[in-house]
């Protein structure tokens, strides 16, 4: 279990976490989002204890990172995949680590062999591309058995495969008992692989709750219906005071207002035969960007900058918000960018 | 007004390139070169470094010899002073290697390379562009240390009494050709790198060219020596700024027909990176 | 619109791309898609000419790239984020790439502000974030007005605004009439952007097809029905020859029956329908399918071009 307590982080006039406070339970997976700048690497660092924090408190099972006896048995961490010295062979850069933690030599092969890196274990990390990268890293950081793992970004650069085994792997790892915080700008592979999330935005708590709930409470309901008496279907749904749009289907209409049970209800009562009746289900990233909009801009924005709700003219290049990656545009505004904070922070390194 | 505003295309936001005629050429790729080697802080500075160093050394040289020599006027006269004056050009052609060099290796080594073919996959523009570029500014900044160099040094050896200016026997020549020299280092170096894509490749290949050949030469027996000196890239290119050229070793070449022989070494290197940017996949 | 022809790449004895043929049209988003190691960065660097075929050829409107009068305004692509120098400043290294093509300089200052680096137009990009670097390549991908588009990886390093952002980017491209060819591991982000795929595997053509046939093709349609009735449902259904799975405590999963045919059974059996939507397999399942043994790569073509 990861417990985070009113956590403050500041960099000069920078607050990049700001009274933040959540707990990582063991058994899920728990999904860490939030815009570039929002302070997930910074929080992160805080719970690893790379960075002091200004004031509260990260613990891991009850303590902090530092006071851990073997931290490596703690916690398995996956941070930048490229923080390997080049020169080393994959075997050597984890037997390496496995000397510090007192893990026996055996467990580096088994480490290889699971994230199917034993073909190339003796080869140097410098030629390894991005995915393998990303695999030594996995391996590093399940060296040790750890009973918590935090991974930032596991998936860059893997191939579909790979993507498909990272997620299956995180999910048979948290049915083991473990806790697992893993932050991702990939909503759609949020979406499949998280059970939980906690999202951060400007540094503070936007949301904590299970991603089914976050859905549903940023996205609004509707369902798809279609019939061949359409018309008749029509006219019922307008008594009821519920709203007909276009569904861009011939044969059917979305309505909103209601749920698709009490639809069926409905067209039963109405004795309408009904082809169809799906609900309409928003994605974790349209539930994530109506967040955006409701709480304001995530990251620090500059004065002059349009609102966030200014959307888009659709088919206008314009990113949404008007504002790529919610930080580095904002123009003049020291500290507002907050894809480059001063001590380092999502946006870069 | 809103007809104004309209130029705009609805989608990109952004104003309409003017339409194209003609081809994306010599010319463009020419100005994209020289933005490319001033934008980037390593090439000013290697060349601002070779520039101090090639003049610092020279000072420091000439200030020595002539504080310390206990030659006469006379002898000293008889000494090539032209070439003793833009002794710092030793280091410098070192410099101009690594100059040479980067102009080419460090698209490899960034991966840039691919960015400019893909917006120039006229290969050869490309090559030439930069190899003119090379060229030029070898050639100013060549120029700058040799007579920077050589202008110093006369102070030095006016306080010995001897008279020493451009006007002087062989000297213009041998300045200008100090420069020539300088710029065929670079050029050396530009070929090999385009071969070689490789910067600390090219620049081992340019230090054993116009240094290591001729410590190993040395160690050979008299009368090879006396066959092969000559033709080493430092010594027949050394002859363009020299004032004497039948030096101590057997035959030398003359000033010109020796820097002919130097600017061979350069144009094979030139050509095997020619043959090598244009084929081999980049 | 780009066109390859039995383009084939050998590096010594291994066979990087194997006679492949497709064509990538105007007007639509084209996926490429295969796992590591498949040919899509050689097939995609011998479009651009930086890389010579061994045999075959592929041309961009019509023509080698090569050839183009000029280069930028027919292809804009983002092969490699990296592939810049990280010494020059955003503004520079774009100035640059214009001159090659006599583009006018303010055009420079235009795609920076459209990708939003205006403000570190004068930073050095050594210092960019992975997310930066990305929407550099992309300024310098349209710098020439082009209207054929590459992308590798173009989300890489974006946050979930700037994934947003380059999805509607490509498809408004698309909708212009331009081509967009863009490769992706991310397969839910295809299945978002694509409507039109090109599968490779070993080098070799797998599928060229619409998402939609992708997945047909590759994967199951099941209904998922809810009712309250679920065992008078499931008799009628499996009377029927359907196959009927259950689906959590309230829903079935019914396959070899159409939704229509469902509900005018359920309707006939006077049962009342809750839920009735087909659960589309995803891409994933769908290219996971397709490629989950290499020698099925050939047994599974759909109706595209085989190899």
């Amino acid at each position: 279990m990861i417990e985070v307590r009113d956590l403050v982080k500041r960099y000069g006039a920078t607050t990049a976490v700001d009274h933040l406070s959540f707990t990582v339970q063991p058994g899920r997976i728990t999904g860490f989002l939030g815009p570039n700048g929002a302070g997930k690497s910074t929080t992160m660092r805080l719970i690893l204890g790379l960075d002091r924090p200004t004031s509260g408190s990260a613990l891991i099972e009850g303590k902090p990172y530092r006071d851990l006896p073997d931290p490596l048995r703690h916690v398995g961490a996956l941070l930048e995949a490229r923080a390997v010295h080049g020169g080393r062979t994959a075997f050597n850069h984890l037997l390496y680590l496995a000397q510090t933690q007192g893990v026996p030599k055996r467990r580096v092969q088994q480490v290889l062999e699971l994230v199917g890196l034993q073909p190339v274990a003796n080869k140097r990390t410098k030629g390894f591309s991005l995915g393998m990268s990303q695999r030594l890293g996995i391996a590093a950081a399940l060296l040790a058995d750890p009973r918590i793992l935090i991974l930032d970004e596991p998936v860059n650069g893997l191939d579909p495969e790979g993507i498909v085994w990272i997620r299956d792997l995180m999910k048979a790892l948290a049915a083991e008992g473990r806790t697992i915080l893993v932050s991702s700008h990939l909503m759609n592979e949020m979406a499949v692989t998280a059970d939980h999330l906690v999202v951060v935005g400007r540094g503070r708590l936007q949301a904590d709750m299970p991603v089914a709930q976050f859905i549903a409470q940023f996205s609004g309901s509707a369902v798809l219906v279609r019939s061949p008496q359409l018309e008749t279907l029509r006219a019922a749904v307008a008594e009821k005071g519920w709203q007909c749009t276009p569904s861009g289907q011939e044969g059917a209409v979305v309505v909103t207002g209601t749920t698709a049970p009490e639809l069926g209800e409905l067209a039963a009562a109405r004795g309408l035969v009904l082809h169809e009746l799906t609900p309409q289900r928003a994605s974790l990233e349209e539930a994530f960007m109506e967040l955006t909009r409701e709480v304001g801009q995530f990251a620090h924005r500059a004065p002059g900058q349009p609102e966030p709700a200014d959307a888009p003219v659709p088919g206008q290049y314009a990113p949404p918000s008007g504002q790529p990656d919610a930080g580095f545009t904002a123009p003049g505004a020291p500290g507002a960018g907050a894809g480059q904070p001063r001590g380092g922070n999502d946006g870069g390194h | 007004m809103s007809t104004i505003t309209d130029t705009r295309s609805t989608l990109t936001g952004l104003t309409p390139l003017p339409p194209a005629s003609g081809r994306a050429g010599f010319g463009g790729a020419l100005r994209s070169e020289w933005t490319k080697i001033r934008s980037v802080k390593s090439t000013v500075w290697t060349l601002a470094a070779a520039i101090i160093i090639s003049v610092g050394i020279s000072t420091l040289g000439n200030w020595g010899q002539a504080s310390h020599t206990s030659l006469s006027a006379a002898d000293l006269a008889r000494r090539d002073l032209v070439q003793r004056s833009m002794f710092g050009i030793m280091l410098g052609q070192l410099v101009m290697v690594v100059f040479g060099a980067l102009a080419i290796t460090s698209e490899y080594a960034t991966g840039m390379v691919r960015t400019s073919l893909t917006a120039q996959p006229r290969r050869l523009h490309v090559y030439f562009a930069k190899l003119v570029i090379v060229t030029v500014i070898a050639f100013v900044v060549g120029e700058i240390i040799s007579f920077a160099s050589f202008l110093i040094g006369t102070h030095f050896w006016a306080t010995k009494g001897v008279d020493l200016s451009l006007s002087s026997h062989g000297a213009l020549q041998a300045v200008i050709g100090g420069g020539l020299y300088l710029d065929g280092a670079a050029l050396l170096a530009f070929g090999v790198g385009a071969a070689l894509r490789h910067t600390a490749g090219t620049i081992t290949v340019g230090v054993f060219l116009l240094f290591v050949v001729s410590i190993i030469v040395n160690f050979m027996p008299d009368s090879w020596q006396a066959d092969i000196d000559k033709y080493l890239p430092a010594n027949a290119g050394g002859q363009v700024w020299a004032t004497q050229h039948t030096a101590d070793v057997g035959t030398a070449f003359g000033a010109w027909a020796g820097f002919a022989v130097y600017i061979c070494y350069a144009v094979i290197a030139l050509l095997a990176g020619l043959l090598v940017f244009k084929r081999k996949d980049a | 619109m780009i066109e390859a022809v039995g383009l084939t790449k050998r590096y010594g004895d291994r066979l990087a791309v194997d006679q492949l043929s497709f064509s990538v049209k105007a007007g639509q988003v084209t996926g490429f898609l295969g796992p590591n190691g498949a040919g899509k960065s050689t097939t995609m660097r011998m479009i651009l000419g930086l890389d010579a075929p061994t045999s075959g050829r592929v041309t961009v409107g019509g023509k080698p790239f090569a050839q183009a009068a000029y280069p930028m305004r027919e292809v804009g692509a983002l092969l490699d984020a990296k592939a810049v120098h990280g010494g020059r400043s955003a503004y520079n290294h774009l100035l640059c790439l214009a001159q090659t093509n006599n583009l006018p300089t303010r055009r420079v200052d235009e795609v920076l502000e459209l990708v939003g680096l205006a403000a570190v137009a004068k930073k050095r990009s050594k210092g960019f974030s992975l997310g930066m670097g990305q929407r550099l390549g992309i300024a310098a991908a349209l710098l020439g007005d082009p209207q054929v588009l590459m992308f590798d990886e173009p989300v890489n390093g974006l946050d979930p605004e700037g994934i947003l952002w380059i999805r509607n980017l490509m498809k408004a491209l698309a909708a212009e009439g331009r081509t967009v060819f863009v490769s992706s591991h991310l397969m839910s982000e295809m299945e978002n952007t694509a409507d039109h795929l090109v599968v490779i595997g070993r080098g070799r053509l797998v599928a060229d097809c619409s998402v939609q046939e992708f997945i047909d093709n590759n994967s199951e349609l099941s209904i998922r029905v809810k009712t309250p009735e679920l065992t008078k449902l499931n008799t009628v259904l499996t009377d029927k020859g359907a196959i009927v799975r259950a689906d959590g405590d309230e829903a079935l999963l019914v396959t070899r029956l159409g939704m229509t045919e469902i509900g005018d059974l359920a309707f006939d059996n006077g049962i009342r329908v809750h839920e009735l939507s087909p659960i589309q397999a995803s891409l994933e399942q769908a290219f996971m399918e397709l490629t989950k043994d290499s020698v099925e790569y050939h047994a599974a073509v759909p109706a595209g071009k085989g190899a």
